[in-house]
């Protein structure tokens, strides 16, 4: 096996030495004419993308108008109490009998008094009996203002399949985790795990949808047809 | 004429003449542009933005051998296993051997470009193995046994209704004309093949050097399922995925999804980092990468070429190509189809045998301008074709071009040759549409251009000697 590795890596050496390529050119111009440039830097990235506002505020109401647009159901909640409500309205109106979680504060404090069936995923789970759930109800690592979405990760969201193999999913997150973007998520995710980064992030950005017939939109392809997104204040 | 050219030509042919499909594409990329635009109008500056990608692109690929090691040390230690592959052959056989070594019964497969690079799927039903692709374009077009149409899109040639019939047929379900229930049938079947599988094979649109991870794009959530329920996950990387830091990613996804599919952000932006880990609850116990040069290399070594290999495959040069919205996906017979697939095949199969497709562009240079990490595409083009006339020149072309340089660097002769077009034009319709026709290849399909009675000289000289007179 490291035949191969020795192999592709002296090509890539040969292929290399005493061979550059021509810088890329600023602006709209070809490649090879110009100044070369120093590397780029990893703050200015956010120069480029959206433009995200520097309050709270501002982020949540950004996140507010992607959701809208996503086709994500965003709510935001003066407490947890307020949550519930809007939990017990779906779990009547769309027939749950039985939802994943994950053991974390907030999803227990969700699910107190739900009249439905709970299995935890983290506990571990038959592939059968999750896919059978009708919603799965997870935390997340945090918002992303700019792009409205979600991350999660294997510790934040109970597992790689919970929150992707129920027809619901069911976000349950704090205004004080709503981050500007991509850029400022990763930071978080570096700084909470350091080197042992969870084998699963992502970035869930609504509900999962195609368009692979005729190019015409259709929700819930594979993963959920529908994503709420439930903010408590804090 | 090489056979790969020859089939080119006639399935071109046959694709440029059906206006009712030419139709059917735009119509399909036409809401593309739209959502596109709508979304860089968003960016900051877009082009800032190109440029910075280009940037990091060129960092990773001019210090690949680095980044490479890193990748492959960093995901080894969190307990994947990494297989250098230097061809497709490589590639097929250790997957091959995985699936053997752990009596695998059911594979499901999200969509990779990469596999249908190395034939995989070939490759796993000869040996027996129920493969099943979970993206809902490539699961129909599997279902017809055909290739993907289009890298981002490959489904997109296919009206509901076809689809439907195919869905009667193959699966027995009811007819209908609606995408969404059409959708929701691939979904029941897929939801039975994620839970019995016990492989999930995926591609990657991105490798991080720094933590030891892959990330990949998607839409629908099957990557996810394909990558989070089976004990075994194998990713096929080309080696050119690579990108130094997490962060770059903060650029890159939202770019790919713009540019790839005129979103602001694909639905699911996954990365992972080995196979389940220590503590968590799922998650598959054995993950593989397989990173694939397959020629790669060559093109690495084309300095002038180089930046291809910058490519993240988001098909936007693709969907701006006239000659692609013209002669279709499948008149390339390539795995990568467009613009790209026209600059990198060359490389990847043979200058000589697919030199043809550089040949086939306007050069009109939108897909240099589409290109999100600003490949120099157009140019690319042209260097094939003056590549391949370096090592192999055409005779025909090559006395057509001197006599064109005579006429050109030869006022007089270019005179005679008008007076003796004005003499011998009249004659043409006697031979025109037999074979016997010099100019054949032309008036095949188009008209040729009267020579004008008197020139623009003659006409000029005329005026200038009245006026003076």
């Amino acid at each position: 096996m490291s035949d191969g590795k020795t192999i592709i890596l002296n090509r890539i050496r040969e292929a290399l030495r005493n061979n550059p390529a021509p810088r890329p050119h600023p602006g709209h111009g070809p490649l090879g004419i110009g100044k070369p440039h120093s590397a780029p830097s990893v703050q200015t990235c956010r120069e480029w993308l959206p433009k995200v506002g520097a309050t709270r505020e501002e982020q949540i109401a950004l996140f507010a108008l992607q959701s809208e647009a996503l086709k994500t159901e965003f709510y935001r909640c003066a407490t947890i109490g307020e949550a519930r409500q809007i939990f017990s309205k779906l779990v009547v109106a769309e027939e749950w009998k039985r939802v994943a979680t994950h053991d974390a504060p907030d999803n227990v404090a969700l699910l107190e008094g739900a009249t439905v069936e709970t299995l935890y995923a983290d506990k571990g789970y038959a592939i059968d009996a999750l896919e059978s759930c009708d919603a799965g109800v997870t935390c997340c690592e945090c918002l992303v203002a700019q792009t409205g979405g979600v991350m999660v990760s294997v510790a934040s969201a109970g597992g790689r399949a919970l929150s992707v193999l129920p027809p619901h999913h069911i976000v349950i997150a704090r205004s004080s985790q709503m981050l500007p973007d991509l850029t400022a998520a990763f930071d978080l995710v570096k700084q909470r795990y350091g080197k042992n980064l969870p084998s699963f992030l992502s970035f869930i950005t609504g509900p999962s949808r195609t368009g692979d017939i005729e190019r015409i939109l259709v929700l819930g392809a594979h993963g959920p047809k529908r994503l709420t997104v439930l903010m408590i204040e804090d | 004429m090489t056979t790969f050219a020859t089939e080119f030509q006639q399935k071109s042919g046959q694709y440029t003449t059906d206006r009712g499909f030419r139709a059917f594409i735009q119509k399909g990329l036409s809401g593309y542009y739209k959502k596109r635009d709508e979304n860089k109008a968003r960016f900051q500056s877009w082009q800032g933005a190109r440029d910075h990608a280009a940037e990091i692109k060129y960092e990773a690929i001019n210090n690949l051998d680095r980044h490479l090691e890193e990748f492959a040390e960093k995901i080894e230690a969190r307990g994947a296993k990494v297989f250098w592959a230097p061809s497709a052959f490589e590639a097929r056989d250790y997957i091959l051997s995985v699936a053997r070594e752990n009596r695998v019964r059911s594979i499901i497969k999200s969509k990779t470009m990469t596999g249908e690079e190395i034939h995989l799927n070939d490759a796993l039903q000869n040996e027996g193995y129920g493969v099943f692709e979970s993206d809902l374009g490539e699961y129909i077009v599997q279902l017809r046994k055909e290739p993907p149409f289009h890298l981002v899109f490959p489904a997109m040639h296919l009206t509901r209704k076809q689809i439907s019939d195919l869905f009667q047929k193959e699966l027995g379900s009811m007819p209908t004309d609606e995408p969404e229930k059409l959708t929701m049938i691939a979904r029941g079947v897929m939801r039975r093949k994620y839970c019995e599988a016990d492989m999930g094979i995926s591609g990657a649109n991105f490798a991080v050097a720094e933590t030891g991870m892959i990330s990949i794009t998607e839409n629908e959530g099957n990557a996810r399922l394909t990558t989070s329920l089976p004990r075994i996950h194998v990713a096929i990387v080309g080696i050119e995925k690579v990108l130094p830091r997490l962060e770059d990613l903060a650029l890159f996804l939202p770019m790919l999804a713009t540019a790839g599919a005129g979103q602001s952000m694909t639905c699911y932006n996954t990365m992972y980092g080995g196979p389940r880990q220590p503590g968590e609850p799922d998650g598959p116990e054995q993950m593989h990468v397989v990173l694939l040069d397959n020629r790669r290399t060559w093109l690495l070594a084309d300095a002038e070429q180089r930046d291809a290999l910058g490519c993240i495959r988001c098909g936007a040069c693709l969907n701006v190509c006239p000659v692609f919205k013209n002669v279709g996906g499948y008149s390339y017979g390539t795995t990568y189809q467009g613009p790209i697939g026209s600059v990198i095949t060359p490389h990847l199969r043979g200058l000589q045998e697919w030199k043809h497709l550089s040949a086939a562009s306007s050069l009109c240079g939108a897909c240099t301008e589409a290109c999100p990490v600003k490949i120099d595409l157009h140019h690319h083009l042209l260097q094939n074709r003056r590549n391949a006339i370096r090592i192999k020149s055409v005779p025909v072309e090559k006395v057509a071009f001197t006599v064109f340089s005579l006429l050109m660097g030869h006022p007089w002769l270019y005179r005679l040759a008008v007076i003796l077009g004005r003499i011998f034009q009249p004659l043409h319709p006697l031979v025109e549409d037999t074979i016997l026709d010099p100019l054949r290849a032309w008036t095949c399909s188009r008209a040729f251009p009267r020579v004008a009675p008197s020139s623009f000289r003659e006409q000029w000289k005329k005026e200038r000697g009245e006026k003076s007179a």
